[in-house]
């Protein structure tokens, strides 16, 4: 008690922020919406530009739609983050199951090459879980060692499927580019997807073993947690989360390309980071790399409307993910 | 006794590994010779030092992934500038920058008490960036006399491309690790917390690996300019070769131990598993594959070796 009647408010403040990321979060996207409309005048209220409307809500659609992909490969960031682990393979494996499922549907129907593109994602994933869980490799070393085997399969792949041409299957264009009450209907995704992670790592048994095992690995081994089980299980999850994203990034962009989604990766590790995720486990939050992936995607907004060249806004992008980090970890006291 | 035997017995393994790589090159394919050995070791330039500089990091205990991405600052920095200068100021000052650089990143880490791992991802973009500002695509020159100097061989039966890398790596890394500083940069790797509290000025000792980090990613980058003699902007596949070389190479992921010999031996193998491949006629799609299930394997069983060393 006496404890707390010394410290002094600005730790007060710090703690409370600890353990609520989202608020501050919030906070910067909003001000980050705030200079945007500095810039550019009228492009989130349209009245100031003579327009109608408080609030422009196909902004506010384009910047969410924009905003899906790449939250849910944050959620594998965020989730493999908790074990002090990171899926670099997400990119890759979205970018597989998009190019697979376009290739195959024109051959096998859509349904099945769905199926198939999500197996793509639960095969890599497994992999990967063998490899952190059982073998015990770093899982940096291991997502990267697999995105590159993954990468040389699609390629060969590709040479094989080269005549078949590619087709978006209609559900996916309808998820991707279709706007219900002008909100993207990936929405129609999204909000089960993020209940759902909301769910695993609140109220499951699973959720609570990836933050023991975070937190402290031996602790939860010596509890009788079979660890490498978890982690198999984490990865494939991760898998299948990444299969999913890249076959909605595809009904977005309606393009086949063999490095479809690998622009997303970094940018989500950044959102997961900037959301308060710990890299070091046992410590994160999806809401807060949701709130991430719309401030990268404001941020992106921000650098293509100032006409950067293509080398400034890379470089102000890292700079920023830095500065963000920098300050949140200064905030909270916390790494 | 044993720790010096186990440590050496690493690299010995290497050696012997990279001499049964060879022996079965020239069994595929028995015209395989100095020339042959010269573009594998001209290959493997920047991949080799690329693994020294991220070696330097891990030791420490921290990662660099921005290797990749410095190297291309100072290809193009070195493109750029040797078309208007003459080679050796340019080199110096390439290296200078490169050395700044692997400051900034170090600074960075120390001062933002950031993991290294996030800070490095975002000085990814920063110098990915820059190196786009400075070029915004493929151009610039690269000094004749060092283009030349790569290729051929002066010492008999020695690649002037291996004995470069040999070269560098021992200007730089034999004075440091016998240093003050050497000892520092191996204690800050293996516990942090005993280093600082031994009186090792931990955060200045980082500060100076990723700036020696930095040093070999500038040498990295003018191999890469004398490679293709224009400076490329867009970062090559530099960090997740260099990673798996380092683990191969026998330094354990989490610092303090290793060295640079058994890295820059690991580079060497996995370039010769390429040459094996493509004197194979393997389509290079299918080498990809190969080479990263090899990474992968290698690491994997690295890390059971250590694990079960561990308990031991």
């Amino acid at each position: 008690m006496n404890m707390a009647t010394t410290d002094s408010s600005m730790v007060r403040f710090g703690r409370f922020l600890r353990d609520n990321p989202v608020i501050p979060l919030l906070a910067f996207l909003v001000l980050m919406i705030a200079v945007l409309e500095v810039i550019r005048p009228g492009i989130v209220t349209p009245f100031r530009a003579g327009r109608d409307g408080l609030i422009s809500t196909f902004w506010v659609g384009n910047l969410i739609k924009f905003a899906i992909p790449l939250a849910m490969l944050a959620a594998c960031q965020v989730l493999t983050m908790l074990t002090a682990g990171i899926d670099l393979s997400a990119g890759i494996v979205a970018t597989v199951a998009a190019f697979v499922c376009a290739t195959l549907s024109s051959i096998w129907g859509p349904v099945p090459a769905v199926l198939i593109a999500m197996s793509m994602g639960l095969v890599v994933g497994v992999v990967n879980g063998i490899g952190v869980g059982v073998v015990r490799v770093h899982p940096l070393i291991m997502t990267l060692g697999t995105g590159l085997i993954a990468t040389g399969c699609m390629q060969v792949y590709q040479r094989l499927v080269i005549n078949a041409g590619s087709e978006i299957p209609a559900v996916l264009s309808w998820l991707g580019t279709g706007r219900t009450l002008s909100m993207p209907n990936g929405l129609f995704l999204f909000v089960p997807f993020a209940l759902f992670v909301f769910w695993l790592m609140r109220f499951t048994g699973f959720g609570r073993l990836l933050f023991a095992l975070g937190s402290n690995e031996n602790a939860a081994k010596l509890s009788g947690v079979r660890a490498w089980q978890v982690y198999v299980a984490l990865y494939a999850l991760s898998g299948l989360i990444a299969a999913l994203a890249g076959l909605l990034y595809l009904g977005m962009i309606r393009q086949t390309s063999l490095s479809l989604a690998s622009p997303l990766l970094l940018p989500s590790v950044a959102a997961a980071v900037i959301g308060g995720t710990s890299i070091f486990g046992g410590r994160g939050s999806f809401a807060g790399a949701i709130v991430g992936a719309l401030i990268i995607r404001v941020l992106d907004t921000m650098l293509t409307l100032m006409q950067m060249p293509e080398g400034a806004r890379t470089m102000l992008f890292g700079l920023i993910i830095l500065t963000v980090t920098a300050i949140y970890v200064r905030i909270t006291g916390s790494r | 006794m044993s720790d010096i035997i186990k440590k050496n017995a690493w690299v010995a393994g290497l050696v012997a590994l990279l001499f049964v790589l060879l022996v079965l090159t020239k069994a595929i394919q028995p015209s395989f010779g100095m020339s042959g050995l010269e573009s594998v070791a001209r290959a493997a330039l920047p991949f080799a030092f690329a693994t020294a500089g991220m070696a330097v990091v891990v030791i420490v205990g921290g990662i660099d992934l921005s290797v990749a991405s410095m190297m291309a600052v100072c290809a193009v920095t070195a493109a750029v500038l040797m078309e208007r200068m003459a080679g050796v100021p340019a080199i110096l000052i390439v290296l200078g920058l490169g050395f700044v650089m692997g400051l900034i990143n170090g600074g960075l880490i120390v001062l933002t008490r950031v993991p290294d791992i996030v800070v490095t991802l975002a000085m990814l973009f920063v110098w990915e960036g820059v190196a786009l500002l400075i070029l915004e695509s493929p151009g610039g020159a690269t000094t004749e006399w060092l283009k030349q100097s790569i290729r051929g061989s002066v010492i008999p039966f020695v690649p002037n491309a291996l004995a470069i890398i040999a070269l560098c790596v021992a200007v730089v890394w034999i004075p440091l690790r016998r240093s003050k500083l050497g000892i520092s940069i191996y204690a800050t790797g293996s516990d942090e917390l005993a280093a600082f509290r031994s009186g090792v000025a931990v955060g200045r000792t980082k500060i100076v690996a990723y700036g020696v980090c930095g040093m070999f990613c500038a040498f990295g980058g003018l191999s890469l300019a004398s490679l293709t003699g224009i400076g490329e902007p867009v970062p090559g596949p530099y960090l997740m070769a260099s990673v798996a070389a380092v683990v191969l190479g026998g330094v354990v992921l989490g610092g303090g131990r290793g060295g640079l010999l058994g890295p820059i031996i690991a580079v060497l193998i996995l370039r010769i598993v390429r040459t094996i491949l493509t004197l194979l006629a393997v389509d290079p799609n299918v080498t990809t594959i190969i080479e990263g299930t090899i990474m992968v394997g290698v690491v994997m069983l690295g890390t059971a070796a250590t694990l079960r060393g561990a308990r031991k």
